[in-house]
């Protein structure tokens, strides 16, 4: 895409790439800038560009004044983990902080000795590491049958249906969920009218609570899932089937030699995400859920930081732990993109 | 599945139309004929996802509309719908909590996409064009908070604390106005739309704003859609935000009244009586809100169905 060739008043362009750098907020006497300096040669002034582009810059204001506001200063806000911030140091949030005391990494020792943490902890991975094994391939399968499917009409109606859980609240799949597997659910019902037991809730049983989230996770968003992949399976260059299957390999080595080379890049850039949001499994999902199998079994690092913090009020701690978690999403990204590079693949970043 | 009969004048080896989805693909020559098992192996894999879609949601709505009579017969949720009745709607939408719920929602929904999309269309647009002062660093700005996702739940609340939004509806629509993903999927759309035409208007004065709300906009109906309905559904399925910045019962959206009554067995504030006396079955007014709180998404997102695939393909791709 190149820049507008509109002319304009002031020194012409040669065409070709745009100014990769920003121009430089000093202005240097003008006859030797033009040609000293590479990053301005063939540019435009800085002058030029902000009489030109001033529209462009005033259009983004409003989201990144929103941004601002409700991602870095909250971003920033977290300094408050290196505190014993209290709300009624202050009038407000700044001013309560700038009248907490200071405690430095004090909050981050009180996690080690913290056995509601350490259990968070477990239940997230475990969780996580449950859907990386049963959730993540059943969308590649389905998009490979899909993908399959002739008939556009057949196509085009399994995909509305399997789209649809994705746009659900997380309230109504829960709710569905207890509609078949609560104690007044369809299956009870069905077990109690033949006897079997009339104790039966999925719902309350701890024992059962990771199988059952894993299970709300498929039904919610497994369908959609599919469709990366077969965005990426319809950019698949046709003749390679075609000189595969003259070459003599059938339908099973075909998938196995070019469509799945062809997926390998989603997935790999998929895994490394997967991977690298491993420490947050959903919020909502169980922070509905908490009340019905306990804390124990459900506690996960976002429900553990809503109950320390806005249940508990200990909102110094509650930021320590976000802080935590933050930390070791980053490096589980980075060391997932490593191997993913390791293997060849491009991974989130590129290796420049 | 025979071999298919599309009578368009494509290649055999026809990928699918990308904008409608519809393209039927003929089976290329050197295609094996599918075997009988393999059809029935793959029918029967998708016959149960879809089934596994559906059952639950047609047990919710058939109970939903199913008489006191009935429910009890059955003892819960119906699978066969016998007595048909409307009473359960028509007792939630005659201004209850449940009626005031709804219209908390729809006025979030609404107004919060309405915002969020002038906002992201802007930005989308004021970023789309590369070399363009300050470009790098705006886009910069906005990707790093992806990085960073979700800055903490907790200054978060301390700031809709200090701003004086707690307990009002601009906490449910401001923290989230703004997905960075959102913006770039309509980024890489505008940056789509020819350069050529965007110069004549140029050329024949057009300002910027002109240029975006008189040629760009009308050529990106399909990715706003997809964007509008993506940020629709985020305002409407919302529970957390109602859950920790309301205070007042009186105040909450539709899918915390949801959750009070379906899974926390609290009966709709001035129903209790009817739901009490069994005039109306607790079963089928908790599967009633549940069918209102997924009408909307259920009806709206089929239509924009096919627009989806272009839309994330060009987001991955560009994104």
């Amino acid at each position: 895409m190149s820049q507008s060739t509109v002319p304009r008043p002031g020194p012409p362009r040669e065409s070709g790439d745009p100014p990769k750098a920003p121009a430089p907020q000093v202005r240097r006497p003008r006859t030797r800038l033009r040609r000293t300096d590479p990053r301005l040669r063939g540019g435009i002034r800085l002058r030029h560009k902000l009489r030109r582009d001033w529209p462009l810059i005033l259009m983004t204001l409003p989201a990144v004044a929103l941004l601002v506001v409700f991602a870095y200063v909250p971003i920033a806000g977290n300094v408050i983990a290196f505190q014993f911030y209290s709300p009624y140091a202050g009038d407000g949030f700044f001013d309560s902080m700038q009248n907490s005391a200071w405690t430095g990494l004090e909050n981050f020792q009180r996690l080690l000795d913290d056995h509601d943490f350490w259990n968070a902890v477990q239940n997230t991975l475990l969780f996580s590491s449950l859907q990386l094994i049963f959730y993540f391939p059943v969308p590649i399968a389905l998009a490979l049958l899909i993908n399959s499917i002739l008939h556009s009409k057949v196509r085009a109606w399994a995909q509305a249906v399997l789209y649809l859980p994705h746009f659900f609240s997380w309230v109504l799949v829960i709710t569905v969920f207890q509609q078949l597997f609560g104690g007044a659910g369809l299956v009870a019902q069905l077990l109690r009218d033949w006897g079997v037991t009339d104790s039966f809730d999925l719902m309350t049983d701890p024992g059962f609570f990771k199988w059952l989230i894993t299970a709300q996770v498929m039904w919610k968003d497994a369908g959609w899932g599919i469709i990366v992949f077969l965005a990426a399976l319809s950019t698949v260059n046709t003749e390679l089937y075609e000189s595969a299957a003259v070459d003599g390999a059938g339908r099973w080595r075909r998938m196995w030699h070019v469509t799945l080379p062809a997926l390998r890049p989603v997935i790999a850039l998929l895994l490394v995400l997967q991977v690298g949001n491993m420490l947050t499994v959903g919020g909502e999902q169980f922070l509905i859920q908490r009340t019905a199998v306990g804390p124990g079994a459900s506690e996960v690092l976002d429900t553990y930081v809503w109950h320390k913090g806005i249940e508990g009020g200990d909102f110094s701690y509650a930021a320590a732990i976000g802080i935590v978690k933050g930390f070791f999403s980053v490096c589980l990204v980075l060391a997932a993109n490593r191997v993913a590079h390791a293997m060849g693949e491009q991974g989130v970043y590129s290796r420049r | 599945m025979s071999a298919s009969t599309a009578s368009t004048d494509y290649p055999d080896h026809l990928v699918w139309d990308d904008e409608r989805d519809v393209g039927t693909r003929r089976r290329p020559a050197w295609e094996e004929r599918p075997t009988r098992v393999g059809v029935t192996a793959k029918g029967a894999i998708l016959g149960i996802a879809l089934l596994a879609i559906l059952f639950p949601l047609w047990i919710v709505v058939i109970t939903s509309l199913s008489d006191a009579k009935t429910i009890s017969e059955t003892g819960g949720l119906v699978v066969w719908p016998r007595g048909i009745t409307f009473d359960a709607y028509r007792e939630l939408l005659s201004g209850g909590e449940v009626s005031r719920a709804m219209v908390v929602s729809i006025g979030v929904t609404v107004i919060g996409t309405l915002f969020s999309m002038a906002v992201s269309v802007l930005a989308a647009y004021g970023l789309s064009r590369l070399g363009s002062l300050g470009h790098r660093t705006l886009l910069f700005t906005m990707m790093a908070t992806m990085f960073f996702g979700g800055a903490g739940i907790i200054p978060t609340y301390l700031l809709i604390q200090t701003l004086g939004l707690m307990n009002s509806y601009a906490a449910l629509i401001l923290p989230m106005a703004v997905n960075v993903f959102n913006i770039l999927v309509l980024r890489a759309f505008f940056m789509n739309v020819g350069q050529e035409i965007i110069d004549s208007a140029r050329i024949d004065g057009a300002g910027e704003f002109r240029i975006l709300f008189q040629m760009v906009l009308p050529l990106s109906r399909a990715v706003l859609a997809v964007i509008s309905l993506f940020y629709a559904v985020a305002y409407w399925g919302n529970w957390f935000a109602g859950f920790i910045y309301l205070t007042d019962q009186d105040k909450l959206p539709l899918q915390n009244v949801l959750q009070q009554i379906v899974i926390a067995h609290q009966r709709p504030a001035g129903m209790a009586q009817l739901i009490g006396t069994g005039q109306i079955p607790s079963l089928a007014v908790q599967t009633a809100v549940m069918v209102l709180a997924l009408l909307p998404v259920a009806v709206l997102s089929p239509f924009v169905q096919r627009h989806f695939k272009k839309g994330m393909l060009i987001g991955a791709v560009k994104g």
